[in-house]
């Protein structure tokens, strides 16, 4: 690989100058699919400040920008309630969701014992049954166990994603082992690796779990409807979901609702995306 | 964590015990501020009348309503009193999910002689599983400013003049239309349109009397089939999928208004009295060729679970709140409170609301209004649906389409009846 | 913490090329390992495994894996409310499948959407990442828009696409009706594109569909592969400049090798949804769930309107059952190509 790079070796001057246009090339792209992007979204957030007649028409912009919506769903509905709910499911779930997928995925690749790779399959095909096939036996599980109606009963599916377990296996693997066993030279057990040296070096990939776990729970609809039995156990997309009837769609409630709903979304985004770029570089390669 | 659980559950099975011998019964119904209002005050009468039992109401949204169903009622949980569509009870009672009314509460003799007609399709093979608190007919709403702005002082009595005035509303530029005069929806109201109104105004009656087997596959039965898909192929009276959405055709007549008329149920009247700032009207289906009328009729019902059956205190105290909910008094309260018709004989003949320009056409129209036996509802909408997109979309010849339909939705009927 | 300054020291530790890529640099620094304590080392390993292993697997087991095991044998009975008037069918359903031409319809179309979407994300997903690895002024902006789409409820993203696509109004149709004016004025009338029906056509619903879900899941890959291009160090591709290397070589002989276990995750993560795909043909086809003449019907939706629309939760098991012997046999394939491509 090496050898290979150095004969297409070029003078150092040549490629600084080339550096140039690969960043305007790269800020063109970039600018240019932003509107195919961003669009759909921003017209989602802008139909929210039309009423029930406007958001139809085809106006980008709201020809009068409309609180109504909002203060309809705020105070005629149980949007809070929904509201904390929602948050109280993401925020538990995706804290569960950080500490055991890293840990499962951390066991997984740097450490050896019989069942490994049979144990990774098991979990890995839990990914491959539809949720949708899987209510059922949970909800009578749920009515043994007592879970009906709880926020234990929303949350427990989601609180170890196979996805999760894979995505952390991934970017464990790609950690050199030598790291952990100089260290394990050094008498930690096994526990402190993983805590100390482990997860450290997989921050970006932790981050970038942590965003979706939360979107993930945050925007759940089929499990959460069929658990929460009470008006005060409903979810967000739950409660969204009663704005459509048999006679027709509140499509500006739904709109206002969810203009709302994303903002803790982006919140959590922007706070995690951070570390995405940070993680390694202040850890890996400053030494 | 479990017997944390556990030991709840054990505290709260005895603070009920202790609460008194009080029957509680659970009841089911699809969430609908409207609805759900009604039914609190219903249930508030009859908790004060019957103290030994109390009710309480759940609701969710309309469309996750049979997956709530689907899911609670294996594991012992749920209603022991459910709505639902009565084109879902043969799929609910195969699984299980309904009970026949029991025979010692329900005289069905009385039921037949009290209820609308079209309540006979809330009993399979005889028995009945369940009453409706309201029923609902077909109308045609239309635009009043658009259809006088056109001219028409009247809406269309005859289809002769429906394509008249629909066409006369239908402006397209270049390939693309602006207003259509009819917003086609084979996937809201129409399918029950061509089912069980064009086919008897064309000369057929779409199923046999016993509902096992289509007979809409006949000369009459293709011609109506063919004149639906020509008012959109040939008359160009309005395309499908207008305005987007499961409900696009009631947005764009309501808020666009650039659609002049659609057909809908009367279980449409109060979101159209709400979103629509225009004079709108409410008129009867147009008279077939020959004159014939027809409409098509239907309800949700209230039935009893498996749950409501599991001892002899709660299945009277079940039937009791379902003959409540059935009783002239209820139905008066559901037609103030949700604006949906009564579904006894008795209370439709009140001459005053056969009068009112927005329920009266619906009213009129239960005297011909026909329910579908349905085998399994979303399966024979889909049969029916398909057959007019081969022909709009694909250009398939009409009559092989409606034959193709006729041999898939016997297919239904024949797996059905094993 | 009792760890000390030891453990500091090692954490900052550089990173060492070690077995993974042989750069000029990546020397052994760090001494041979002890091996005096093997078999001990190795049971108190597996010990330790276990025990991290403990909970999730007891998770997993009863509320992941058994679930699925009576969801499995569900297909084997017609449905019922009550268990004990649940009718044994055997292979009934499993025969009735080979028969159901509107499932071969469903089985079809979702691997048309996997070969559309998996593609297509690897690649978009990919190359967003490094151009976002580029810049530098209003990176976190720039990101926010590109994660903009997942993040948007898929109830409100089928309601905008559906407007964009609409026939008679979408944006999309009114571009091709003003390209199409702007060449026939300058006599070119073979450029002219009539206005499309898209999700309305049987024949265009499909990959009118497919556009939405990689558009909407792009962000997913594009934070993926972020992270995964952060989990490069430097020093590979400061090596490899010193060795004078181009952007591609960068690219082909340090990124690419190095991306291979987040491009696995990447790869088999999107196969698995887009042969799962379900919320966005559910929200998308509006007329009917499925689209015109079942052109957008996937398996997960046939299933799931099986299940909760004909209460026939019987026959229902039996397409997840298909549904995950078809995921398994692609993702084990997919799994020993990536484990193949890179040995460590």
């Amino acid at each position: 690989m090496a050898t290979r790079t150095q004969r297409r070796s070029a003078p150092r001057s040549q490629r600084r100058f080339r550096m140039r246009p690969t960043t305007i090339l790269a800020y063109t792209l970039l600018a240019l699919g932003t509107t195919v992007m961003v669009f759909p979204f921003l017209w989602m957030v802008l139909s929210a400040f039309k009423d029930a007649r406007e958001i139809f028409r085809f106006n980008f912009w709201p020809t009068q920008w409309m609180l109504a919506n909002f203060r309809e769903v705020l105070f005629d509905t149980d949007f809070p309630r929904w509201f904390f709910n929602s948050l109280l499911v993401a925020v538990a779930t995706t804290a569960s969701v950080l500490f055991f997928c890293s840990l499962v995925g951390y066991t997984l690749t740097r450490l050896r014992f019989p069942g490994r790779t049979l144990i990774f399959i098991l979990i890995l095909a839990t990914l491959m049954i539809p949720t949708e096939m899987l209510v059922i036996p949970w909800f009578v599980i749920s009515a043994d166990f007592g879970w009906v109606n709880s926020y234990w009963g929303i949350a427990f599916p989601g609180l170890i994603p196979a996805f999760g377990v894979f995505l952390m296996r991934q970017f464990f693997e790609t950690l050199p082992r030598d790291l952990f066993d100089a260290a394990r030279v050094d008498g930690i057990n096994e526990f402190g690796l993983f805590w100390y040296i482990g997860l450290p070096l997989v921050r970006p990939a932790l981050a970038a779990l942590g965003i979706f776990a939360f979107i993930g729970n945050w925007n759940a609809f089929l499990w959460p409807l069929i658990i929460a039995k009470s008006p005060d156990m409903r979810t967000l997309p739950v409660g969204v979901a009663l704005f459509s009837g048999e006679a027709g769609t509140a499509w500006h409630l739904i709109m206002a609702t969810n203009a709302m709903a994303i903002v803790p979304v982006l919140i959590v985004f922007f706070v995690f995306q951070r570390h995405i770029i940070e993680g390694i570089v202040l850890t890996g390669t400053k030494g | 964590m479990k017997h944390l659980v556990r030991a709840m559950l054990v505290a709260a099975v005895l603070l009920a015990g202790l609460a008194a011998a009080q029957v509680e019964i659970l009841y089911w119904q699809y969430q609908f501020d409207a609805r759900f209002d009604a039914m609190e005050q219903l249930i508030e009468q009859f908790n004060a009348e019957n103290p030994d039992i109390v009710v309480r109401q759940e609701t969710f949204p309309y469309d996750a309503y049979q997956q709530q169903v689907a899911a609670s009622l294996p594991a012992g949980e749920g209603p022991d009193v459910v709505q639902l569509f009565y084109g879902w009870l043969p799929t609910w009672q195969r699984s299980g999910y309904v009970e026949p009314l029991p025979a010692e509460f329900f005289d069905a003799a009385e039921l037949d002689a009290t209820f609308v007609p079209m309540a006979q399709a809330a009993k399979l093979g005889g028995t009945y599983y369940g009453l409706p608190t309201a029923v609902r007919s077909l109308g045609l709403f239309y635009n009043k400013d658009l259809l006088s702005e056109a001219g028409y002082d009247s809406p269309p009595a005859t289809w002769d003049e429906f394509i008249e005035i629909a066409k006369a509303l239908t402006i397209k530029r270049g390939p693309r239309f602006e207003q259509i005069g009819w917003g086609v929806a084979p996937q809201g109201q129409e399918h029950h349109v061509i089912r069980e109104v064009l086919t008897r105004q064309f000369g057929t009656a779409p199923y046999s009397d016993d509902g096992t087997e289509v007979l809409y596959d006949s000369e009459a039965g293709i011609e109506a089939f063919a004149f639906y898909t020509g008012l959109i192929t040939e008359h160009e009276l309005g395309v499908i999928d207008f305005v987007p959405g499961t409900s696009g055709y009631r947005e764009g007549f309501r808020s666009l208004q650039n659609i002049a008329m659609i057909f809908d149920g009367s279980f449409a009247i109060g979101a159209t009295q709400n979103t629509a700032e225009f004079e709108w009207g409410v008129t009867e289906l147009p008279v077939g060729p020959s004159g014939v009328k027809s409409n098509f009729g239907s309800f949700w019902m209230n039935g009893l679970t498996p749950n409501a059956l599991a001892d002899p205190a709660k299945t009277e105290a079940a039937a009791k709140f379902l003959q409540y909910v059935t009783s002239p008094e209820a139905m008066e309260l559901w037609l103030d409170v949700v604006g949906e018709l009564p579904a006894r004989q008795a209370l439709i003949a009140d001459p005053e609301l056969a009068a009112d320009p927005v329920f009266g056409p619906f009213i009129r129209s239960l005297e011909y209004a026909h329910a579908t036996t349905f085998v399994d509802e979303s399966a024979q909408r889909a049969v029916i649906m398909d057959a007019v997109n081969r022909v709009v979309l694909e250009g398939v010849d009409p009559e092989a389409s409606w034959l193709q339909a006729a041999a898939e939705e016997q297919a239904l009927l024949d797996q059905f009846a094993q | 913490m009792g760890l000390g300054d030891g453990l500091k020291a090692i954490t900052q530790l550089p990173y060492l090329g070690g077995s993974q890529v042989q750069t000029k640099r990546g020397q052994e620094q760090i001494g041979a390992r002890p091996r005096r304590f093997k078999l001990t080392l190795a049971t108190r390993e597996a010990l330790w495994a276990y025990a991290f292993l403990l909970i999730p697997l007891i998770f997993y087991l009863f509320l992941r894996i058994w679930p699925a095991f009576q969801a499995f044998w569900l297909s084997l009975f017609s449905w019922h409310v009550d268990p004990a008037q649940r009718e044994f069918l055997g292979a009934g359903y499993y025969r009735d499948m080979l028969a159901d031409s509107k499932l071969h319809r469903a089985l079809t179309n979702t691997l048309l959407y996997a070969a559309i979407i998996v593609p297509a994300q690897l690649v978009l997903g990919l190359g967003i990442a490094l151009l976002l690895n580029v810049v530098t002024v209003f990176r976190p902006l720039f990101r926010a828009i590109y994660f903009a789409p997942y993040v948007t409820p898929a109830a409100a993203v089928a309601w905008v696409w559906g407007w964009m696509y609409s026939e008679n109004f979408g944006i999309i149709n009114n571009f091709l009706i003003e390209w199409s004016i702007f060449w026939e004025e300058r006599g070119l009338p073979w450029l002219v594109i009539d206005p499309q029906p898209f999700l309305g056509d049987p024949d265009q619903a499909l990959f009118a569909v497919a556009v939405v879900v990689v558009w909407k899941q792009l962000g997913f890959q594009v934070v993926i592969f972020l992270a995964g291009l952060q989990g490069i160090p430097r020093m590979y591709y400061d090596a490899a400049k010193i060795d004078g290397a181009n952007s591609w070589s960068l690219f082909r002989y340090v990124t690419l090798p190095l991306l291979n276990p987040v491009m696995a995750f990447s790869v088999i993560i999107s196969t698995i949804y887009a042969l799962q795909l379900f919320d966005e043909v559910v929200n998308i086809n509006f007329t009917d769930q499925g689209g015109p003449l079942n052109s957008t019907l996937t398996i997960a939706l046939y299933m799931y309107q099986e299940a909760f629309a004909r209460f026939r939760l019987g026959y229902a098991a039996a397409v997840v059952v298909l549904l995950f012997v078809l995921i398994m046999i692609v993702t084990l394939v997919q799994l020993r190509f990536f484990s193949k491509r890179v040995e460590y």
